[in-house]
């Protein structure tokens, strides 16, 4: 038997591990294969394992938390504006969706009102996120089904994205830019001109990555009516986001419960029923047309005034004013060391991340630090549901499958 | 925003009078109902198959520790709905060495979500069908996210993770 295993695992390579050889009966070979945690395919740390009758799976089982940082533990003793940079932490590839689901969870806690210059700027950040964020998706999904083109073109686009952030707050990949109130500091002069240049080039650099896959017959024998889930289903597992538009569910937090600048803006919730990976891919390409439409509908309606909450006990006072007039000096001390307080109370705020419905719980016992603090990842409740959506499938289609959940193993094990 | 977050709460409440202890509306926004531990089942059941609430998502499923308390953990639903449009939070009081009924048959979302409940709270889903840990490893003999486990990890046990502090920066 043992040397049966290693026959096999010589002919299929070293990237997936065979667990065990099950002759049957029938003289069928059932086999217990193991994918992952090192997978180039399941984008991060995830552990796959796959019953086999043949090639088509009957059962898989998922082990995540190789990852697992403890951030929701590591918060508790934490001030929420030191809560910030752990959040970046979360989903990685999004880190400034992941400021703002905080930021909005203790705004709504503390009822403040983001003035209209930093809701703008926050929603135009975001949406420039959600298109960073789904280019990685698209490459790597792309790449893993075997088009490797599309990833170069994908992390050229997402690469001046990643500048602009860079002007914003001075880092590429993990920001911290949102603040409870606010944002770090307002857009530095002129950028809002060479982000909507930006989308300019980007709808026509969109349309050359649909070429290569949109109406390419490799990538729709791929795709088309791969891992489908019918709606019902999607909704009683706790997809949310694309894949669950993927199925036709018109769920979008931007349009149920508006948070930032969303209730101005004028975009479409693109969906497609057919609830393949098709339909998951075809879904991000539409929403990345829409984020186009609401980055530009921000640049041209963008308000002037402050963009952070004009209370002292909530925003620092700025550097100039904190270095030259001994008050404020003592106010940014003061704040630097105790932070604010948040008022007694729980608070659950969600907000549509590129992955799903990010969501924060937040139970405050009035100081400045939670008392628990809950992060509702939409990774970690899209990945459930992969069991369902592989059953009967391939081992080749789970590859496919992982790469339209969309998932991020930094948030799936936080 | 679907029901206003009152006739959310009556409505629960005309279903089940003894079983709804306490209603808060926080905000006039947000709608918590703490229900009885025994019947969290039924008013999931009830909340997810009533025409007027069809509570269908089951968006998340927390605890909290209050350890000073006699039923120390809060374990709280986050209940949405596609359709309507709105969120009622339930929360149930589950004490240390007792369980409460898993809702994985209302909502097949519950599982992973109860299953790090448990993992890192400790708190028994009764009736799960898959009650295993699911962020730490299989043997590992702690719930870190109780109050009483310091942050920076137990350094005795296990073996492999042994952390040696030098003299005087003892963990307090």
């Amino acid at each position: 038997m043992a040397t049966d295993v290693e026959q096999a695992q010589q002919q299929i390579g070293s990237g997936i591990q065979i667990e065990s050889i099950v002759e049957t009966a029938e003289g069928r070979r059932d086999m217990t294969l193991n994918m992952g945690p090192q997978h180039p395919a399941t984008h991060g740390v995830l552990r796959v394992v796959l019953d086999l009758q043949g090639e088509n799976i009957v059962n898989s089982d998922i082990v995540i938390g190789y990852l697992h940082r403890g951030i929701e533990k590591l918060a508790e003793s934490r001030t929420y504006t030191q809560i910030i940079p752990l959040t970046d932490r979360t989903d990685y590839t999004a880190a400034m969706t992941g400021n703002q689901g905080l930021c909005v969870a203790v705004e709504r806690l503390m009822e403040l009102e983001v003035p209209p210059r930093g809701r703008y700027i926050r929603t135009m950040i975001a949406e420039l996120q959600r298109i960073a964020s789904h280019l990685i998706w698209l490459g790597t999904h792309a790449m893993d089904i075997g088009a490797t083109t599309v990833f170069l073109y994908c992390f050229r686009e997402r690469e001046r994205i990643l500048d602009f952030f860079d002007a914003f707050c001075g880092a590429r990949l993990t920001y911290s830019y949102y603040r409870v109130g606010g944002v770090m500091a307002d857009a530095p002069p002129g950028i809002l001109e060479q982000i909507y240049d930006f989308t300019t080039d980007f709808v026509d650099r969109l349309a050359e990555n649909e070429e290569l896959l949109t109406a390419n017959d490799l990538w729709l024998a791929r795709t088309k009516g791969v891992a489908t889930i019918s709606a019902k289903d999607a909704i009683a597992i706790g997809l949310t986001g694309p894949s669950l538009r993927g199925s036709g569910v018109p769920y979008d937090i931007r349009k149920a419960e508006p948070y930032d600048a969303y209730a101005d803006m004028d975009f479409l919730v693109p969906t497609f029923p057919e609830g393949d990976v098709f339909a998951r891919y075809m879904v991000r390409i539409e929403e990345l047309k829409q984020s186009v439409r609401i980055v530009r509908q921000c640049i041209e309606r963008m308000p002037d005034g402050p963009t952070n909450v004009e209370d002292p006990m909530v925003t620092p006072p700025k550097r100039e004013v904190a270095m030259t007039h001994m008050e404020s000096m003592i106010n940014h001390f003061m704040w630097n060391i105790h932070s604010f307080r948040a008022p007694k109370g729980e608070v659950y705020s969600a907000i549509e991340s590129p992955k799903g419905e990010l969501g924060y719980y937040i139970v405050s016992d009035g100081s400045n630090k939670p008392y628990r603090l809950r992060i509702r990842p939409p990774s970690f409740c899209n990945l459930q549901a992969l069991p369902q959506m592989i059953k009967g499938y391939m081992v080749a289609d789970v590859v496919a499958a992982i790469g339209s959940i969309d998932i991020v193993l930094g948030e799936v094990d936080r | 925003m679907g029901l206003d977050p009152d006739k959310l709460l009556d409505r629960v409440q005309e279903q089940f009078p003894d079983a709804v202890l306490e209603r808060v509306v926080a905000r006039g926004s947000e709608a918590t109902a703490l229900v009885a531990r025994d019947r969290i089942v039924e008013i999931a059941t009830f909340c997810r198959d009533d025409p007027e609430l069809q509570f269908d998502h089951l968006s998340d499923v927390a605890a909290v520790d209050w350890p000073e308390r006699p039923e120390r953990f809060d374990v709280v639903y986050h209940l949405y709905s596609i359709p309507a449009n709105h969120r009622l939070r339930l929360k149930v009081h589950v004490p240390e060495d007792g369980e409460v009924a898993s809702v994985t048959g209302v909502w097949p979302a519950a599982n992973w979500l109860e299953r790090e409940v448990y993992d890192l709270m400790g708190v028994k889903f009764a009736n799960h069908p898959d009650l295993r840990r699911i962020l730490m490893w299989d043997d590992y003999p702690y719930h870190p996210l109780r109050k009483e486990f310091p942050t920076e990890g137990e350094p005795d046990v296990p073996r492999d993770y042994h952390v040696e502090f030098p003299p005087g920066l003892e963990r307090v």
